[in-house]
């Protein structure tokens, strides 16, 4: 099996808020990620497709297709987007690494159809990012 | 159709520490042999970056496998504060009688966060230079018990 990674950079403002808590547990909880005014983000979306090369073309998928997934589902709704307000995927959920990798690896997943989809990586910074993995493929299945 | 997700939260960290590679089970011109350079009696140093996985399910309350400010906490008090501009060999308890490789090092590093409480640690990997990384996951269940 062969592993394909493709990258997508985008563009996002965010804050982290549970309307269900206080403003001091808000503030406790989430920190300075807690300013209402938002601040930003220079995301980079690794995503990863597993399968096998087609013999006749040599490729596990057209890696320009993926590219206009990509294009298309993520950079579509999340670029230069306030992810609080403009992405209805993400509506009711904190907008943290851990939830955007869950909701672009829903996007994304019935738009692969060749190979399968390995697996989502959000970087919010070069020193933090979540992965998102399909618990039986990958990894050892345990929480 | 994908099954259960599986979501894990990676944060890095640096410290900058020297060591020397000498092991009192050979003899000096076998410790030349095996480190070169790296046993150098004097040490000499590097800036450890450390890459610290953690998993479990995402918090519905804050969106998050663990608290970064909790796990920047953790990982700052047992091994950043520790390890940061010391000289392994004699300042980290463990590399007394314990080579400080790489493989070492992040094996200690491993074992320091193990009891994080708030998620699981998945996997520790260090990059002593950014031209060489180790990661550990952990030994296997059965025998992690008895090798501790």
């Amino acid at each position: 099996m062969i592993r394909v990674t493709r990258k997508l950079e985008f563009s996002a403002a965010h804050f982290y808020h549970n309307p269900n808590l206080s403003a001091e547990e808000n503030r406790r909880i989430f920190g300075k990620c807690n300013n209402p005014r938002g601040h930003g983000h220079n995301y980079v979306l690794e995503v990863t497709v597993a399968g096998e090369p087609d013999p006749a073309t040599g490729m596990v998928l057209d890696l320009k297709e993926l590219k206009e997934v990509l294009e298309r589902e993520v950079a579509g709704r999340m670029d230069h987007r306030h992810l609080n307000y403009e992405v209805p995927e993400l509506a009711g959920k904190i907008p943290t690494c851990e939830n955007i990798a869950a909701v672009i690896w829903a996007l994304l997943e019935p738009r692969i159809t060749k190979g399968r989809l390995d697996r989502v990586r959000v970087y919010e910074s070069p020193d933090l990012f979540a992965d998102c993995v399909d618990g039986a493929n990958r990894g050892d299945g345990r929480f | 159709m994908s099954g259960p997700l599986k979501l894990s939260l990676t944060r890095r960290y640096r410290f900058a520490a020297s060591h020397r590679l000498y092991s009192a089970r050979f003899s000096d011109q076998e410790n030349q042999k095996l480190y070169g350079k790296c046993g150098n009696p004097y040490g000499h140093g590097h800036n450890y970056v450390v890459e610290v996985t953690v998993t479990g399910p995402v918090d519905p309350t804050t969106g998050m496998v663990a608290n970064l400010s909790e796990l920047d906490r953790f990982v700052r008090r047992e091994v950043v504060e520790p390890f940061d501009q010391t000289y392994l060999n004699e300042e980290v308890g463990e590399f007394q009688d314990n080579v400080p490789t790489t493989e070492n090092v992040c094996r200690e590093i491993y074992r320091r966060l193990r009891s994080f409480p708030a998620a699981r640690l998945e996997k520790v990997r260090i990059e002593e230079t950014s031209k060489n990384s180790v990661e550990f996951t952990g030994e296997p269940e059965a025998t992690q018990d008895s090798t501790e």
